[in-house]
């Protein structure tokens, strides 16, 4: 008997628990747990005047723009780290593409954590250090952030909004409804590499693969082409719905037909291979560091070399042309020379039965 | 030699289909069986550089398609019920049953996993040994050996918690059917390549004899496609009716005799309901008795299920060739693969699907 309790000699008081490698409901208490979870998680990563003030706010100084861009963005996927990124990394880049889409240089970044209860502190610490590397790369600051812990169950893992601004130059008129007919479509590398990855990294395919996700901020490759090209009439990046789904929006919004080739469009033979295996079409599976441009066919060859000039662009290349009819339609023409309607995904992609 | 690129040469499927631009003289109605087929004609457009006076028309070769309503209701009360994780390939969630579809199950709490193999599903049984893992068992001759293979895993792992609920079909009995038919049109098959790359075609000479029709096994790539067009072609012009295999890379007369020793194991001949076509006689394949421990229908009793398809759909008809999907009154108005009021609209491989998809072009361009 006395063997299995330890000797107890006076009455003690229970010390908590530290807490140090798994998220509790107290992180996201807002009182000294969550202040020690910033000090010792986010702070090493994300130090910069305005957050180092520790108010609830981040102040941007607006050095003459007129124009600012806003984009927000709710970042959810599984698994958390995948082949060539992560969720801190795609929440960085994903909000920071979608404000230079505008041709803006985007400045700063606010980021909202829901964390669910039991998720790893370790972990946490890789995808700060994530956010950092590419904010870094991206040359935004992190201004202000927000965290919350919600009981086991009632998210996956970790769920990162973010939200990003940057200021639009005078004189830049960039977006979806600018297409015209004779506009020549740039993408910047190759498709489905993101939606791949993921897929593949889940591990339930039965087979492994090297596909690396495309994750990347794209403001630099932006920044030189509204530099060197003043007629750029579209920016968009292929995201969730892939090449066809982002054409097709743009068709429709600039009520114009877009028309791609399939011989020029680029992919990886790994994704091809993977995407006819299970039934995909890369041209749904998303991307997240590839980049649509719509200029005129004068500035076409410009664009390329200057999209090429990027270490994201490398593989980029001419893919089709805008024309008039038929309005707000995307087409492909097929290797064999016959045209098919390339149409918006219809809802959730599913692998095909045999 | 990579077995791919090849097939989808430009220049060699230009070249194939020069020559059945001269050699065709007369008017042919060609079915293709497969779903497989009719996916990749509309993919790559084959349909609009074909001679005019050659129709196409799609077969009942789209697993998701023909799978009977009846087993879609039984699919939606198991999936529905709380021990069960129900295991489907990814195309059956959105098959619409006569009053919710897997998905609206899987949003409203139940268990419903895609696989991407019945292995899949024996091993989500093996890691919960506290639930019934069922997985729908459905296609052709291609997909049954590796159900067939699930259910002799199971059972070597004593699993008392994996069943499958079986809705296998086979071709011949549905080309009977087509054939058989007073309203038939078809002249000519493009027999399902990779059917018969695990049947081989042995069985299609009395076919082709007794019905005086030519059937050309075909594949999958363009220029197996116009290949096995141009033969079919070949064979209607001279008049000859007999079994050609087009896809020798891949199929042999007998062809793979490990994987149908493995249907006949654990399979045997049944009567199978066809969606849109109704009964078909020794169609397809149920479980044996030995192996009846295995069957989800038996375990979840869900044999009292009656069925109500759509009055507007011609899914039916569709699937036999009679009409074609944009010859259908709700197509495209009321029945998108966004809203699918009959299966041919839900898989890719269903022939509505594939019009909506690729080839309303000719309507638009026009």
């Amino acid at each position: 008997m006395t063997s299995d309790y330890p000797l107890i000699q006076g009455p003690v008081c229970a010390v908590p628990l530290a807490h140090n490698d798994q998220i509790v409901m107290g992180h996201g208490s807002g009182g000294r747990m969550t202040q020690d979870l910033i000090r010792k998680v986010f702070q090493p990563y994300f130090s910069n005047t305005s957050l180092n003030t520790n108010n609830d706010f981040g102040v941007i100084l607006n050095t003459g723009f007129k124009r600012l861009a806003v984009s927000t963005d709710a970042h959810i996927v599984s698994p958390i780290f995948f082949p060539g990124g992560d969720i801190g990394r795609l929440a960085i880049c994903g909000t920071v593409n979608d404000v230079a889409m505008s041709g803006a240089k985007p400045v700063a970044i606010t980021a909202s954590f829901i964390i669910e209860e039991g998720f790893s502190i370790p972990d946490l610490s890789h995808i700060a250090k994530s956010m950092s590397e590419a904010a870094l790369e991206a040359g935004v600051i992190i201004v202000a952030g927000d965290t919350k812990v919600v009981e086991k169950g009632k998210a996956d893992g970790i769920f990162i909004s973010t939200t990003g601004i940057g200021f639009v130059p005078d004189g830049i008129e960039i977006g979806g409804s600018y297409a015209k007919p004779g506009d020549t479509v740039i993408i910047s590398g190759s498709l489905g590499d993101h939606g791949m990855a993921v897929l593949s990294a889940r591990g339930d395919l039965g087979f492994e693969t090297q596909i690396l996700s495309d994750v990347a901020p794209l403001d630099a490759m932006i920044q030189s082409l509204v530099t060197e090209i003043k007629d750029i009439h579209v920016l968009r990046d292929p995201t969730r719905g892939g090449l066809a789904t982002t054409l097709n929006e743009i068709a429709v919004q600039s009520n114009v037909n877009i028309t791609v080739e399939e011989a020029l469009l680029p992919v990886k033979p790994q994704v091809a291979s993977i995407c006819e295996l299970l039934g995909f079409d890369p041209l749904y599976v998303a991307n997240e560091g590839k980049l649509i441009v719509i200029v005129p066919a004068n500035y076409a060859e410009k664009a390329l070399s200057v999209v090429r000039e990027n270490i994201y662009g490398k593989e980029a290349a001419i893919i089709g042309t805008v024309n008039s009819e038929p309005k707000s339609r995307v087409l492909l023409k097929t290797c064999i020379g016959s045209n098919r309607i390339l149409d918006v995904m219809a809802g959730e992609m599913l692998p095909r039965i045999c | 030699m990579k077995y791919l690129d090849e097939f989808r040469n430009a220049d060699l499927v230009k070249n194939g289909l020069e020559q059945l631009h001269k050699i065709t003289q007369h008017p042919w109605v060609i079915m293709e069986i497969c779903g497989g087929q009719t996916h990749s004609i509309m993919l790559h457009g084959l349909d609009q550089l074909l001679p005019p006076s050659i129709e196409l028309v799609h077969g009942p070769g789209c697993p998701v398609c023909v799978t009977s309503l009846e087993l879609v209701d039984k699919a939606l009360a198991i999936a529905s019920r709380p021990e069960v994780i129900f295991c489907s390939f990814g195309d059956m969630l959105r098959v619409p049953g006569s009053n919710s579809d897997l998905f609206s199950l899987r949003a409203a709490g139940c268990q419903v996993k895609i696989v991407y193999s019945p292995m899949d599903a024996v091993k989500i049984a093996q890691l919960n040994p506290d639930k019934e893992v069922v997985f729908f068992a459905i296609g052709f001759e291609t997909t049954a050996p590796a159900n067939a293979m699930s259910v002799i895993q199971a059972k070597a792992l004593g699993l008392k918690n994996y069943t499958i609920l079986v809705s296998q079909v086979t071709v011949p009995p549905a080309m009977h059917a087509i054939l058989g038919s007073p309203d038939n049109r078809v002249q000519g098959f493009l027999a399902a390549g990779h059917v018969c790359a695990v049947m081989g075609y042995y069985q299609y000479h009395s076919i082709a004899e007794k019905y005086k029709i030519p059937i050309v096994v075909t594949g999958f790539e363009p220029l197996d496609l116009v290949n096995g067009i141009l033969k079919t072609v070949e064979l209607l012009e001279n008049g000859e009716n007999k079994v050609v295999n087009a896809y020798s890379r891949v199929v042999t007369e007998k062809g793979n005799i490990a994987a149908q020793a493995i249907i006949n194991s654990v399979f045997q001949d049944v009567d199978r309901n066809w969606r849109g076509i109704g009964l078909i006689p020794m169609s397809g394949w149920g479980l044996r008795s030995e192996f009846s421990q295995f069957d989800a229908e038996k375990r979840f009793q869900v044999d009292d299920i009656m069925t109500r398809e759509s009055e507007i759909c011609l899914s039916g008809k569709v699937l036999q060739g009679l009409v074609k999907p944009n010859q259908c009154p709700a197509f495209g108005t009321l029945c998108t693969p966004e809203n699918p009021l009959g299966a041919t609209m839900v898989s890719s491989e269903g022939a509505c699907s594939a019009y909506f998809r690729y080839s309303r072009v000719e309507e638009i361009i026009k």
